[in-house]
């Protein structure tokens, strides 16, 4: 005698379908998943490369020593908590600053170009400001402090829409996943009722047909989901790959620059792991309730088409 | 054990197929209920199986107006009341031992405790050598008795019968009634629903005759 089979049958051309829109829903959504993860990081990423450095400007003037100015300038600013560096940008580096629009093959001397002291800055702990600008106000009267405030904001305010635009996408890529488990569930079990009906009617109690349905179901639905995620998660770690193999090749540097490093980092996997078991969880629990209200129908069915009050 | 009082049922919005029914099933009876093609056999074994309620009038089971019974007591109320559908309802991916145990499973006994008994059953209603086979390669009449078997499994206190001898030669018929009349001696009340004679001519039994929605009852 073969050993007793489960009460709900293994598998049927329903249950395949279903592990297939399952995994596809998994993959869309782990797809989206990492590419906002990506996004913000990126997103903060840009904002405290930029909110690293700041820059003194020292403007010429008429009987300015400028190297002095500068060496000064950059002395002042050392002498503050939170500042990491600072280093005057060089005559050659400045001519190339300016190549675009002055053209190649001035002479930096012979033109009244401002210089640039390049301060590097603990982001973490940032240096008092408005100290610093007082301080170099007082020793330097042609400098001037630039902390890029207003780029920071602007970055900032940008990358936190594209996180929300983002997140806003995910959501409902997340919602359309939740929804097309649910109705290919409910359309598998669909064929299992005259199952529900059997076993109800020879005694099993409600809880008792839902959980058989909802063990095989959630298996349905963890073999789905966990087919979904890792193919997301290898696609992420494929394409981190290939970008770290072709580093530095023409082409790679915009990529690179428009998304930042391909890696999805903890967080990510993380993610897709949560994103795994939520579909299991929604497959479960779909089968569970429609379970439980085919039997609620099934008990409340009247002959004369009105339905029984709820008891 | 039951009571029917005035009860009528039409389907949508048709005729009524039951009407003014009032009548008993009495503890450890026997009867047979009969009535030509489409009288309403079967749809008064579904209310006595509350699988279908009753357009109007009272039906009281086990001392209970099924009115009034909670969802959640019917499964307890049905294990008492085995059912031998005339579409015998077997599950095609359990062999016919898994079919005929089911009842007991779904109350939570394990396995060695029922196999022998389940065994034994299955070869009083000549099912000894399909044992394992699964009911779309069963034959008619094997399908049935398997299905009768299932019913029989638990000891219900009443036992509902839909054409249960329809598939299978006199000799067999005669056979399952004999296991009808042992169940019945044991302490089961019994309903039997057929058109034939023949069956119900081997004893003398209560009849529970359904002609144009009526009941009459003669025994
Ligand atoms: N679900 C339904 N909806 C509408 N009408 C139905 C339904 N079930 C049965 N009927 C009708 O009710 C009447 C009684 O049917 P029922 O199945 O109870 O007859 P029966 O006595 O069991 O017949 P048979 O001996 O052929 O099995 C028939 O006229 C049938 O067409
Ligand atoms: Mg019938």
């Amino acid at each position: 005698m073969r050993p007793t089979g489960p009460i709900v049958p293994v598998s049927g051309v329903s249950g395949n379908a279903l592990v297939v829109v399952v995994a596809i829903m998994a993959f869309l959504a782990c797809l989206t998943l990492g590419a906002v993860t990506m996004i913000r990081q990126s997103a903060t990423s840009w904002q405290s490369e930029i909110a690293r450095e700041v820059t003194i400007q020292i403007k010429p003037e008429e009987g300015l020593d400028m190297d002095k100015a500068l060496a000064r300038a950059r002395s002042v600013v050392t002498t503050f908590a939170g500042v990491t560096g600072a280093s005057v940008m060089g005559k050659g580096a400045t001519a190339r600053l300016l190549q675009p629009w002055l053209g190649s093959g001035i002479d930096i001397d012979e033109l009244p170009v401002p210089r640039l002291v390049v301060v590097t800055i603990d982001e973490r702990d940032p240096p008092d400001f408005q100290a610093m600008r007082a301080e170099l106000n007082a020793q330097v009267p042609q400098a001037r402090l630039d902390d890029h405030r207003a780029w920071v904001d602007r970055l900032t305010a940008m990358a936190n829409t594209t996180v929300l635009i983002g997140l806003g996408v995910l959501g409902l890529v997340m919602t359309a996943t939740v929804l097309t488990v649910i109705f290919a569930t409910r359309s598998a079990l669909s064929g299992n009722r005259h199952i529900v009906e059997v076993l109800h009617f020879v005694g099993a109690e409600t809880r008792f047909v839902a959980s058989q349905f909802q063990r095989h179901f959630f298996r349905i639905g963890l073999k789905g989901g966990l087919a979904g995620g890792v193919l997301a998660a290898g696609a992420f770690f494929a394409a981190g790959a290939w970008q770290n193999a072709t580093m530095g090749a023409a082409g790679s540097a915009q990529t690179t620059a428009l998304f930042g490093r391909i890696a999805i980092g903890p967080w990510g996997y993380l993610g897709i792991a949560l994103v795994v078991a939520v579909v299991a969880a929604v497959t479960a629990l779909t089968t569970r309730l429609t379970v439980m209200r085919t039997i609620r129908h099934i008990d409340r069915a009247r002959a004369d088409g009105n339905r029984a009050e709820p008891s | 054990m039951i009571h029917f009082e005035n009860v009528g049922l039409r389907y949508g919005m048709g005729p009524e197929i039951l009407r003014d029914l009032t009548f008993d099933v009495p503890d450890r009876s026997f009867q047979f209920l009969t009535g030509a093609s489409g009288a309403g056999k079967t749809t008064l074994l579904k209310l006595l199986f509350m699988s279908l309620r009753p357009t109007r009038g009272l039906i009281t089971m086990f001392d209970r107006d099924i009115a009034m019974v909670p969802s959640g007591d019917l499964p307890m109320l049905r294990r008492r009341i085995g059912i031998v559908f005339q579409d015998f309802r077997l599950l095609d991916h359990l062999t016919t031992f898994e079919n005929v145990a089911l009842p007991l499973r779904v109350r939570g006994r394990p396995e060695s405790s029922y196999r022998r008994d389940v065994v034994e059953l299955l070869e009083w209603v000549g099912l000894g050598d399909r044992v394992n086979a699964l009911p779309p390669v069963l034959s008619g009449g094997e399908k049935q008795r398997a299905a009768i078997a299932r019913a029989l499994i638990d000891r219900p206190e009443l036992l509902l019968a839909d054409e249960p001898t329809g598939n299978v030669d006199p000799p067999m018929a005669k056979r399952l009634l004999s296991l009808f009349l042992e169940l019945n001696r044991l302490g089961t009340a019994v309903v039997i629903a057929t058109h034939d004679l023949s069956l119900m001519d081997q004893l003398e039994a209560r009849r529970m005759i359904l002609t144009h929605g009526r009941l009459e009852i003669h025994g």
